[in-house]
This record gives C-alpha cells, structure tokens and sequence, in this order.
C-alpha cells in the first residue's frame, strides 16, 4: 500500500506541473495586449511600456513561467487587474461557495443516482428499471442551465416559493445553514445533482448487473443465502468503482460549475470565471482555472488512493 | 503500466466495445447493425426526430416562415398560440418558430463539427499511440492525461474564454476537450487489437507499420471508436449551446438556441413559457443523440 501510494503520488508532480502549464499559457493565446483591460484608451506607448515591466510581461516566456510558478507555489497568484485584490484570496472565497453548492448536490445525485442504479440493475426489465433508467437518460441529456430555468420559472416566477437568485438574504453575505439560507441553495443544488444522478444510476445499473450474473453470485445464492445478503455482496463489488465515478463527478461539479452559478448568480468560482473571462482579468482567469484544476488533480489523486484503499486487488496491479 | 483509473467509464466501454468482436465480414456486418437498430422503436423514433430537426433547418428558408431576423417593438414576447406566431414572439418581437427552426443550422453545426474533428484527430492520434507502441504512445498518452487532469466543462470556457467569443474558437475549444477522450478509447482498442493472430499474420507476410494500422487494424477499431463519438454529441451539444449562453459562441442577433435562450433569460418574468423553448430544442435533440447512441451500442454488440 505504501509503495503504491509513493508512486501515485510522484505520478501526480508532472501532471500537476503540465496543467500550471496549461493555465499559464492559456493567457497567452489570448488575442491582443494582456493589459488591455487596465490601459486607458490614450495611453502613450511608454506608459503601455511601463506596465508591460511591472506585470512581467517583457520578460521571455519560459522565464515568466517560472516566475510565476515559483510564486504560484509560494501562494502569490498575483492581483486582479479588475479589482485590484490578490487572485488567492478572491479565489479562496468563491470555492468555498462552490464546495457548498457542489456538497449539496452530491449528496442528492449520489443518493438518487445509487438508489435507481442498484434498483435498476437489480430488477432489470421491469417497470421500475425502465423508470430509473428514463430519469437517467433524461439526467444525462438535460442542458443544465436550462433547467435552471425551468426549475426558477416554476418555483420562483409561478409558484413564488423560493428564490430565484443569489446565496443568501443579503446578496452574497456569509453563508450559514440555516433556512434562510439554505432557501437559495434549493434550486441550484436540484439543478446541478441531475449530471451526477443520471451517470451514477447508468454506471450502478450496468455493475450490478455484471455482477448479477457472476457465478459467485449463483454459488451465493446456492448455499442458500437470503437475498438482502447476496444484495450486500452486489453492494460490496459495486463500491470500488462506484466510489471513483463519484469522485469524479464530485470534481466536475466544481470545475463545472460555471454555467449554473451565471443562472443563479450563485457567488462561487464559476461566477468568479464568468466576470474574469468578460473583464479580461487574465491573472484572476488564470488563477481561478488553475486552482479548479488542481482541486481536480487532487480529488482525482484521493479517490485512487480510497479505491486501492477499499479494493485489494488495485494494489496488485 | 499504471494507468490513471479516472476515466472508468470510458474504459468499460472500450472493454465491453472489445467484446462486441467487430466484423468478419465488412458489409454483412453494418448491415446487421442497421437491421438491428431500425428494429429498435426508440432509436428509430429518435432517429426521425433528429432528421425532421436537421432538414427543417436546412430547408427554412423555403418553408415559408416568418423572417427570423425581422423585429418588431409592438409585438414582443407574444405567447405561445397567439395566432400568426404559433410559438410566440422573443423579446424584439422577432417569430420563435422562425428562430427555433433556423436556429437549428448554427446549433447543430456548431454541436456535432467538434466531435467529427475530433473523431478523425483522436482516432489517428490513438491508433498511432496504440500500434506503434514505446515513447511513442508513452508521449501521446501523457499529453492527454494533462487534459485529463481538467473538467471538461472547465476546459471548453477556459479555451473560449482566452480565445474569445465566436463560432470558430467555440468549434476549436470543444474539439480540444474531446480529442483526449478519443484518444484515449481509440489506444486502448487498438492495444488490444495489436497482438491478434491476423495482425501478426500480416506483419510477417511483409505488410508495413501503414498498411497494417489502415486495412487490418482501423477497420476493426472504427466500429467502438464511433460509438464513443456518437455518445460525446449530446454533451458537445450542450456544451456548444451553452458556451453561446455565457455570450462565448454565436454573437447576436444569429439565432442559435443557447444565445436564444441567453437573451430570453431577461424576460422569464413576463413570458416565462416563451424563454424556455430553445433549451426545449437542445434538450430534444441531446437525448436523441444519447438514446441513439446507446442503440447503436446495443446493436453493435453482437456476441455469437
């Protein structure tokens, strides 16, 4: 186990380093001048000159990518060109919003989503099987965002019981768990748990039933064990893989979570992407996005770790 | 070699797709898929509703529809019935029908484009990986593992966002997102197809590295690599409308379902029913794509 979480871990460095990478050279497909957001329209061609030395900008490439690594590593992702704030601490704040609303989520879509699957796969065929598998379907196939809509035009616009934007009673305040609160979090969680209940009751459908007709099932079931405990031998074989599906999801739900939060104008990272990408606020664009990706990495690097940690035969392999 | 478990799903159908032992036969083979899949009522019903969809949109203009630019200030956001604009009016009055229907062409184009790319990118790119083997895939599936290791979602806004809003740097931001999802179902296929009896028997009857990958190998291959595509079009459907809901795709005043449904968005509280018909659009044809591409799956998967 040790030996197998030692090389997880070192597998982790370069792919780490590739996407700081990738965030810093994001910048740099932009078209036009990287200052464009904070330059005046009249601004002399010394003064553009200037800034370009303040920012770094005149520097070659690679050496701005290490300096802007190293002091990524030390926790300085630089300043918002909109705001003037430093791009951690703006960060910082929104993922917690974004944890919230993806916590939230998860613990509907996970629910949901193991209840249909093992229901589905367990009576395969039936009517209930066909009514898991159409909610997953629909699940999978739904635009998000557009159920956002749905979702406030009936319960906001026509039936005016809970909100229709925002995270709290006075805008963007501190979040806190209690009704007032959790009134504004309804919504946006429903919307953002049918991704995540749609692929978890398609990939627990599909185990249970690879595992059904297993033969240590039908040796189960010839010793003669009641059907809640060959169920519980189905559950056990199912939550290795089940377990990483949910991670994953867990992780695209805070990378993804743009779209929803521009619906709902739920104060979290993808908000905070959304005003970045139309102010050109290139350091708070590539800070935002770098420190959503390494929340991936690492959530991705936990769940293999859980799985082995779970599943024996992992390590062996 | 360790490989990274994250895409499990992916991996199981690569294995189921294995399984479904493509083809001794070339054309008996397809064939019997389309024999299977027309038997199949859902994915013949779906299948229609995309093509009424598809040629709706490209015949508009000789349907007889009202113009779908042409505003007007005194008819805005009529509801749906109202007679003469049987869907209703969007907010500069413009015909819904006329919009939905003509919308079709940039949604539709700009939804299935990035998943053809990237089916010929990352099945060449895939098939190299997995035949030739050593540095070589060892390099390919590395860089892929790098956008691996982004949401997807994350990946497409972060591309368009530092690209800029368009059609084009939409088409390019998603190809980028699915190339490595390809890749890496094309390597994994090809692997496993690299040591078969046929192949070997081919190599040591003199054939090269390019013969073997197009006439053995690819036509073994193509078959789960497709149905994989076909599986991303509603998520790239989805994505591309959404893209052009943030404001990052089509520009106004193009009809296209997610700027539609973008700019509609305002008006939820006068005419809410009006402002949620394109994502009705988008939502239609990405559970069609998916129903059809899990028939495709079904029916591809002949076991003897």
């Amino acid at each position: 186990m040790l030996l197998y979480l030692a090389r997880r871990i070192v597998y982790v460095i370069p792919i780490v380093i590739s996407v700081a990478l990738v965030c810093f050279l994001l910048v740099h497909i932009t078209p036009g001048d990287p200052l464009v957001a904070v330059l005046p329209a009249d601004a002399s061609q010394e003064l553009a000159q200037q800034l370009r030395a303040a920012y770094g900008f005149d520097r070659p490439l690679p050496v701005q990518f290490g300096l802007w690594l190293w002091r990524a590593l030390n926790g300085d992702l630089g300043h918002s060109i909109a705001t003037g704030r430093p791009v951690l601490t703006e960060v910082i704040r929104a993922v917690g919003n974004t944890v919230t609303l993806a916590l939230a989520a998860g613990v509907i879509g996970f629910t949901f989503g193991l209840l249909f699957g093992l229901v589905a796969g367990y009576f395969r065929d039936s009517w209930v099987d066909r009514l898991a598998t159409s909610f997953a379907i629909a699940g999978v196939s739904v635009p998000h965002y557009w159920l956002g809509m749905v979702l406030v035009i009936i319960f906001s616009v026509e039936l005016n019981w809970l909100p229709a934007v925002g995270a709290g009673p006075n805008g963007s305040g501190a979040w806190g768990w209690d009704w007032e609160h959790v009134r504004y979090l309804i919504l946006p969680a429903v919307t953002t748990s049918v991704i995540p209940m749609g692929i978890i009751t398609r990939t627990v459908r599909a185990l249970t039933g690879d595992i059904l007709s297993q033969d240590f099932v039908e040796a189960l079931r010839a010793k003669g064990l009641r059907e809640t405990d060959v169920f519980r031998h189905v559950v056990k074989n199912a939550a290795p893989t089940a377990l990483a599906v949910m991670g994953l999801q867990l992780g695209y739900m805070l990378g993804g979570s743009i779209l929803i939060e521009t619906v709902f104008s739920w104060p979290g990272s993808g908000f905070l992407l959304n005003s970045a990408i139309f102010q050109r606020d290139l350091p708070l664009l590539q800070g935002t996005i770098l420190v959503l990706a390494l929340f991936f990495v690492i959530l991705n690097l936990l769940v293999d770790i859980a799985q082995a940690a779970i599943d024996p035969r992992i390590k062996r392999g | 070699m360790s490989e990274l478990p994250l895409q499990a799903s992916s991996r199981a159908i690569s294995d189921a797709a294995l399984q479904a032992a493509p083809a001794t036969k070339a054309r008996g083979y397809w064939t019997t898929v389309g024999r299977r899949l027309s038997r199949d009522k859902v994915s013949l019903a779906c299948a229609l509703i995309l093509l009424a969809i598809l040629v709706s949109a490209l015949i508009a203009p000789w349907l007889g529809l009202a113009d779908p630019y042409q505003g007007s200030m005194i008819r805005r956001l009529r509801h749906i019935g109202t007679p003469g604009y049987l869907l209703g009016t969007d907010e500069l009055g413009r015909d819904m029908l006329a919009r939905l229907i003509y919308g079709g062409r940039l949604s539709l184009m700009v939804g299935i484009s990035p998943v053809i790319f990237a089916f010929c990118i990352g099945t060449s790119l895939g098939l190299v990986a997995g035949y030739v083997g050593g540095w070589v895939n060892t390099a390919i599936m590395r860089a892929v593992d790098v956008f691996y290791a982004f949401p997807s979602v994350l990946l497409a806004i972060a591309i368009s966002g530092a690209l800029g809003a368009g059609i084009t740097n939409s088409i390019v931001s998603l190809t980028v997102v699915f190339v490595p999802q390809i890749v890496r179902v094309a390597e994994s296929v090809t692997t496993g197809m690299r040591s078969r009896d046929f192949v070997e028997a081919a190599r040591a009857s003199g054939a090269g590295p390019l013969t073997i990958m197009r006439v053995h190998i690819l036509g073994n291959v193509l078959g789960p690599i497709f149905v994989y595509a076909t599986s991303l079009i509603s998520v790239s459907m989805i994505l591309a409308a959404g893209l052009s809901f943030l404001g990052l795709g089509t520009k106004p005043p193009e009809p296209e379902w997610g700027l539609m449904l973008n700019t509609l968005r305002t008006a939820i509280y006068v005419n809410p029913w009006v402002a949620a018909l394109p994502g009705a659009m988008i939502f239609a044809v990405s559970i069609c794509f998916n129903l059809l591409s899990d028939g495709l799956r079904s029916a591809m998967d002949i076991r003897n």
